[in-house]
């Protein structure tokens, strides 16, 4: 694939799913904790999203941070417009703001998503979209 | 290797007027959290806070500087949308 390739797919997928999440491996094996923190937020609201891991190809996150201006992994997509990355995305999951933003409803009492480990785990293979 | 010192250095340095802690959570020098209370943010979405931190690094967000946690606020206290 190409760049333009690449980013063209980036743009799709941004476009195409109401909740789109990039991050580094999968809902079911992140592989950094900030990533598995945005993940779990959504999960834990019980949204249907997207997620793409950008780890099999450098030029997936060059690209991605490119078009969004934003340099961090995980970045989380609502509507075409980027919400925000980690921190953000657990701000607003704990004041309800993100299950507002995803139109459900927000948890009387949020579960607790937990902080990231500081090192990262090993890099799982898995790419999927879905 | 970046210190959380110099970290919050160059984000007061960019940000007069700020209040401005930096912990470095595993002692590495290359996984941070900021915490940033400024002005400048008023007004600001959350997304716009956020990436005025980062643009105080640069590149360096995800080169030396592995993780770089943010947390904004205004001194009115809001911390915006």
């Amino acid at each position: 694939m190409t760049n333009t390739e690449i980013r063209e797919f980036i743009e799709n997928a941004i476009q195409e799913n109401k909740v789109m999440l990039f991050m580094k491996g999968t809902p079911d094996a992140p592989a950094c904790g900030f990533s598995a923190r945005a993940a779990g937020c959504l999960n834990s609201l019980g949204v249907k999203y997207a997620a793409l891991d950008i780890l099999p190809d450098p030029r997936i996150r060059e690209e991605l941070s490119g078009l969004s201006g934003w340099p961090t992994i995980p970045q989380l997509f609502v509507d075409g417009e980027l919400l925000g990355g980690s921190d953000i995305v657990l701000e607003m999951y704990e004041s309800g703001e993100l299950a507002e933003a995803l139109g459900v409803e927000a948890p009387q009492d949020p579960a607790p998503v937990e902080e990231p480990p500081p090192v990262q785990q090993p890099i799982g293979l898995e790419n999927r979209l879905g | 290797m970046p210190s959380a010192h110099e970290l919050k250095e160059r984000i007061e340095t960019a940000l007069p007027g700020s209040r401005v802690s930096v912990e470095d959570l595993t002692g590495g020098g290359d996984h941070f959290r900021a915490e940033v209370e400024s002005d400048r943010f008023t007004g600001l979405s959350r997304i716009q806070q956020h990436k005025l931190i980062y643009d105080v690094f640069g590149d360096e967000v995800g080169g030396a500087i592995h993780a770089l946690s943010i947390k904004t606020s205004t001194p009115s206290g809001g911390t915006g949308r």
